[in-house]
């Protein structure tokens, strides 16, 4: 009997290897036949005539799930600046003009639905890729994007390894350079010598700024007075409040998601504590998920987009016109994305990935979250900026 | 020292709610002999069917808190029903598959209808907080707390106390005794599986006015708790249930606050095992001796 169920097992095992590895060659089949197509298809399009063709950007984002916000606001945001661009006649790339289309693809800001959702997309025979939207999403799909050799620039996926490959570029600050800029704006600006840091140590997000702001924080002789941790998925953080409400924290910092935030400052309201927090790039958008606005008066975040500038003010309008809702910084990386992509294509005279990919770092776009230009491991240089919620409002901070 | 009775009354907070929803599992258990998976689900759609009555069709909160109570009781009979009751005498096993089946469902389906962006929702509680002493409660964990005291209470005299309540202690006796001395079973049955869903409609409302915050999930988690909870107090036993859901949060809490947040859940689970070795019937339940 016992034979008999080792014997069945280890059929079940070879049978399943067969079937794992039967399984990758079909869908490297296919990818490869999806990649000969679009050659051709767009070596048809420039030698068939001077008008060019249809540029398509894929697109990858969360537009669904606790991260919907951000995916939908990238979307939008793209979807303005290719109407923008097509309205304006186009690209003119050599002497062929492409109109862009955007495809975009859910990835629920999930590990695994991203990479299905790569694979759709390059199935349908995109040109180039604006995304992940978030980090860990961003993280998953980069390797397989780079054996693709597809240009990938990710509007907002902030941890370091987004760019690691030589394919991947970065439109917004990385998670570290956020962690430090906070950490001086905290001593420096805020004059905090005590601080208080919650932090999902489940997200690498989270954990790539908390590490950088305890770093430069204490390297500028503040004190971490606790540091406490929580994961993804949390709904209740009273206990991690309770034990900073012990120390003499002056200053919280929340390096989190908005919805993390809202947990957070809401509660913290119920235990009566006022102390200010500082939080990242994530908080963008919490006026919309808090209940009472009263708990996050005061909160001061980094952000590279403030739609109350006058300088934004085309982008802003158009966007409200579109959307019946005011563009938050992820709309403005999706529509600087876009218009980044736009001057690869005039920059390097040509359509092919490599010649897009090498073109990157020849460029200068001023766009809507500041004028930017990339170096050659991917990253941004551009200025930051903070923004704080005073009256229930998103005010800039000078 | 004061931030430890902090940190324990957060864990009163957690602890109430868990124990609101473990009476429900145990009052299921006890009566019908079976484990009801999707009651977890049944606390989110409480709290989704608030947020309609408040939200979207304006009612004044009484109404909107009685029609969450109603849409769940008339969930729980249907639910009992359509997928329970005719697997009446299969075995235990196939009709627990089955209640993780209508979790799914009721879940998906909430899915489908509000979708997965978490809504943002006041708390229908407006009570003020006490301070003793500089010890912050708020008036949500006060509100939980009474409220889950009423209902343990109430559950206890009705099960004890009343006609119907012995028809149900009959029926978990013994449901073909029960039969033969008139007690009807299926009735008896759906009246147990209506009374677990109010419980669950109730604690849906006080877990979203402590949280104010609306996903398909939500019922997942504090589910799976308290069912700990009501095996760790002993499952079928009322009181049981109260006390296994307190000592939960505070084990949470304390293991969270003192240990590692990390960790809160490997020692809450640990705790669970090293009570089912000493005590396998769990802190308040009887063993009883299967009759062959």
């Amino acid at each position: 009997m016992k034979k008999l169920l080792s014997m069945l097992l280890i059929a079940a095992m070879v049978l399943s290897m067969t079937a794992c590895s039967s399984g990758t060659d079909a869908a490297d089949d296919s990818s490869d036949a999806a990649a000969a197509e679009e050659g051709d298809t767009a070596e048809d399009a420039a030698e068939g005539s001077a008008e060019g063709g249809t540029f398509v950007i894929g697109g990858l984002g969360p537009l669904t799930g606790d991260a919907a916000s951000y995916g939908i606001s990238v979307m939008q945001g793209g979807q303005i600046a290719v109407d923008e661009i097509n309205a304006a006649g186009g690209v003119q790339v050599g002497d062929a003009t492409y109109m862009l289309e955007l495809n975009f693809a859910d990835d629920e800001a999930s590990e695994d639905t991203v990479i299905t959702a790569y694979n759709s997309l390059m199935d349908s025979g995109i040109n180039a890729l604006m995304g992940a939207v978030t980090s860990g999403a961003c993280l998953a799909v980069i390797e397989q994007s780079s054996q693709d050799g597809i240009l990938q620039i990710t509007p907002s996926g902030s941890a370091l390894g987004c760019t690691e490959y030589d394919n991947t570029f970065r439109l917004c600050f990385t998670d570290p350079l956020q962690g430090t800029t906070l950490a001086d704006y905290a001593v420096d600006n805020l004059g905090a010598s005590k601080i208080a840091v919650i932090y999902n140590n489940a997200d690498e997000y989270s954990t790539g700024i908390m590490e950088a702001f305890v770093e430069e924080a204490e390297a500028k002789g503040a004190e971490i007075v606790a540091n406490e941790a929580f994961v993804t998925g949390d709904v209740d953080f009273r206990t991690q409040l309770t034990s900073i409400k012990a120390t003499d924290a002056e200053l919280i910092c929340v390096p989190a998601y908005y919805q993390d935030a809202t947990y957070i400052t809401q509660q913290a309201k119920d235990l009566e504590m006022d102390i200010p927090f500082i939080g990242s790039d994530g908080w963008d958008g919490v006026l919309g998920t808090v209940t009472d606005v009263t708990t996050v008066e005061g909160a001061v975040f980094l952000s590279p987009f403030l739609a109350s500038d006058p300088a934004v003010a085309d982008f802003v309008e158009a966007y409200e016109a579109a959307y019946n809702a005011t563009p938050d910084q992820f709309a403005a990386d999706g529509y600087d994305t876009v218009y980044v992509i736009k001057a690869a294509m005039e920059q390097a005279g040509s359509i092919e990935s490599a010649d897009l990919i090498a073109a990157m770092t020849e460029i200068q776009v001023d766009g809507v979250t500041g004028s930017v230009t990339f170096d050659a491991t991917g990253e941004p240089n551009k200025a930051a900026k903070f923004v704080k919620i005073v009256n229930g409002e998103y005010t800039a901070m000078e | 020292m004061k931030n430890v009775i902090e940190q324990l009354i957060n864990g009163l907070s957690t602890g109430s709610i868990y124990a609101l929803i473990a009476l429900g599992y145990t009052m299921v258990y006890g009566i019908a002999r079976m484990i009801n998976f999707a009651h977890g689900d049944i606390i989110m759609v409480g709290a989704y069917a608030l947020y309609v009555g408040v939200s979207l069709m304006n009612l004044p909160i009484a109404a909107a808190i009685l029609l969450s109570i109603i849409v769940c009781a008339v969930l729980g009979i249907t639910v009992e029903k359509v997928a329970y009751k005719p697997l009446r005498k299969a075995p235990p096993l196939a009709v627990l598959i089955t209640a993780i089946g209508v979790s799914f469902l009721l879940q998906n389906l909430a899915l489908l209808i509000f979708k997965a962006t978490p809504i943002p929702f006041q708390s229908v509680i407006q009570v003020p907080s006490v301070s003793i002493g500089g010890i912050t409660i708020s008036g949500v964990t006060i509100v939980t707390l009474v409220m889950t005291l009423i209902s343990m209470v109430i559950l206890t005299l009705f099960i004890n106390q009343t006609r119907a309540g012995s028809a149900m202690r009959a029926v978990s006796e013994d449901k073909g005794a029960a039969e033969l001395m008139g007690i009807n079973v299926n009735r008896t049955i759906s009246q147990t599986f209506a009374i677990g869903s109010v419980l669950a409609a109730i604690a849906g409302i006080l877990y979203i006015c402590q949280y104010q915050s609306l996903r398909p999930t939500l019922g997942a988690l504090p589910g799976i708790k308290a069912f700990v909870a009501a095996v760790l107090g002993g499952i079928g036993n009322v009181p049981g249930a109260m006390l296994g859901g307190i000592v939960l949060g505070l084990i949470e809490s304390i293991a969270k606050a003192y240990i590692s947040t990390e960790l809160s859940d490997a020692i809450v689970f640990g705790v669970l095992v090293v009570v089912l070795l000493v005590r396998p019937s769990g802190l308040l339940g009887k063993l009883k001796n299967e009759k062959v």
